[in-house]
Parts: structure tokens; sequence; C-alpha cells
């Protein structure tokens, strides 16, 4: 996908025309070995099946989730809100490209590795005292799955794409932002339950 | 609606239509993960994997019959989603069949994840496309 510069038609003229859009990718290809060697690693911990390889992609993988859920959710968004719009479109075009990569591939290295794991230490069996727990995080993860695929990554998308317009709609940009930074928030607050769960599981 | 809004003023309601199936499938999935290793009754699974299914065949014959459409974008977008989520649930896929899951679990559970990869790039494709000039792609 091709870089290149262009202007927001919906922005006030009064502040001197619109602000120009800096040169992006939607995929910053330059990740993308980053990703194939996180997914590689995947396979070979759940192929050898070792309990270190295995804790290690899940604590790491859901430990990042976490984190960038609840940064950007409730730090970064209500900033982001009280940006400039230029600053704001600065700010989305460097950001939202490297989400579409970190984050598909922080869910799967967490969800594959947490269920490996699972299996390794005898959580997903009934007649484990963690199983109700770790049936409770299936559904806290259903839910935040739904809203991060269904709401929050098709706005990320859409917005980008708005942005590779030659006369992007800022009002459109707007709106798709405040639904980004929205059910972020929601996720980020889910993400404290599966923090509580986690902790609960791995001390049990 | 702005000047730059180019999506179709009777537009059916295909991401809403997405997300059903996607959420039915999760639900499915979860039901099946919360009983596997031990035995299981498949009914439930199967009535909301044929329900997924349905939802998923109407919300493409909506999609079809979409005319005009940015379908260059839908395509660009919906492709590459397409390979992103297949990895998705093939990782998945393969933890299961790793684990020793057999015979009709397995057969449903594929069956889930098969929506889900589909499902989820018609989603993106969609929720790109409905904003883009119906006439020609995205800006290069």
């Amino acid at each position: 996908m091709t870089s290149h510069s262009t202007t927001v038609s919906a922005y006030p003229e009064a502040h001197g025309g619109p602000p120009p859009v800096p040169a992006f990718q939607i995929v910053p290809t330059r990740g993308i070995p980053i990703v194939i060697l996180a997914v590689a690693g995947l396979v070979i911990a759940i192929a050898s099946n070792q309990l270190w390889a295995l804790t290690f992609f899940h604590v790491v993988g859901g430990g990042l989730w976490t984190g960038v859920d609840l940064f950007v959710g409730l730090l970064l968004g209500p900033i982001i809100g009280r940006m400039s719009v230029p600053a704001r479109i600065e700010f989305t075009t460097r950001f939202m490209p490297k989400m579409l990569l970190l984050m598909p591939t922080l869910v799967t290295m967490t969800l594959a590795s947490g269920w490996q794991l699972a299996r390794h230490v005898g959580n997903l069996s009934s007649s484990s005292p963690n199983h109700a727990w770790l049936v409770a995080s299936f559904i806290i993860v259903g839910v935040m799955a739904t809203i991060a695929i269904g709401i929050l990554e098709p706005a990320n998308l859409a917005v980008l794409f708005e942005l590779k317009k030659p006369a992007p709609d800022g009002e459109l940009i707007g709106r798709l932002m405040k639904r980004f930074i929205y059910t972020a928030g929601i996720t980020g607050a889910m993400q404290v339950a599966t923090l509580i769960i986690m902790t609960r599981v791995s001390t049990q | 609606m702005s000047a730059q809004d180019h999506t179709p003023r009777n537009i059916p309601p295909i991401a809403e239509l997405a997300i059903a199936p996607m959420i039915l499938v999760i639900i499915g999935g979860i039901y099946m993960a919360a009983h596997i290793p031990g035995s299981i009754s498949l009914t439930p699974a199967i009535c909301l994997l044929v329900a997924a299914v349905l939802l998923v065949i109407v919300d493409i014959v909506l999609l079809v019959r979409l005319r005009p459409f940015a379908w260059n974008a839908f395509w660009r977008v919906a492709g590459w989603a397409l390979l992103g989520y297949a990895v998705i649930a093939g990782m998945i896929g393969y933890a299961f069949i790793y684990d020793g899951t057999r015979g009709a679990p397995l057969g449903i559970l594929i069956g889930m994840l098969s929506v889900f990869a589909i499902v989820v790039p018609l989603l993106l494709g969609f929720a790109v496309a409905r904003y883009q000039p119906m006439t020609q792609g995205i800006a290069e």
C-alpha cells in the first residue's frame, strides 16, 4: 500500500485551510517479519509443549495486550480527545497502522498459548479448582473479541482508508475515532477482570 | 450524510448481520472449550453453528446485491484480512488437533472457525468499502 500526503476536507477554513495528512502505510510492512517471527515461535512453543515456552508466550502476550488496552483506552484515549485536529491526524497516521499489526498478533499469542498452557497444567479438566475461573475468562475474552473485531478494528481500518483519500472527511474520521477510543476503554476495563482471574488461577 | 460520505442511502444491515454469526460461534466455542476434553452434548453447538452459517449466507446475499459498491476496496481489505484470519483460525484449529480433539467435536470446531475466518474479513471489507467512492477503489 503506497504512501502519500493529503488534506482533511472538513477542517475549518479559519485555521488556514485543511490540515495536511502525513504520508503513511496502512499496513506497516516493516513490522510483518516481527509478526511472522512471533507466530513461528508460538507454533514451536505449542508443538514442543514446554511449560516455560507456553508460559512465556502467554504472559508476554497477555501482559502486553492488557497493558496496551488499558493504556490506550484509559490514558491515551482522553488525551487524543483533547488534541488539536492536525495533531490528532498526525498521531492517528503514525499510531493506528502499528495497532493493526500489534493487536491481532498479541491476541493470537495469548489465546493459543493460554489454551495449551491450561491443557498442560490440567486447568481444562472439569475437576480442576480453576475450571470455573477459566470458563469465566473464556466469556470475558469472547465479549472482548466481539467488541474488538466487530467495532474497534473496522473503525480503525475505516479511519486509515479515509485518511488515504485525496480529500478525507474530517467529520467521519472524528466519529470513527470516538468509536475506537470508547471501545478501547471498554475492553481496557474488562482487562481488569481478566487480571483478577489470571492472578487467581496462577495462585490456586 | 456529508459530501464525502459515499454510503448508499438504503444500505442493508450488513455489518450488524456479520457480528451476529460471530457472536454465535464465539458462544459455541466457549461452550465447547468449557467441556473439552470431557464428554459433551453437541446439540447446542450444532444449533449455534447452523444458525451462524445461515446468517452468513444471508449476509453474503445482501452484500453481493449491493449496487453500486466499492468492490475494489472491499476485496483489497477482505482478501488480506482473509489471509490473516485464516492464520489465526488455523492456529486455534492446530491447538485443538494437537490436543487430540477428533471426530464430531473437531468437525464442529472447524466449522465454527471457518465461519469466524469468513465473517471477519467480510465485516472489515464492508466497513472500509462503504465509505469509499463507488466507481473506484481506495485512493492510492
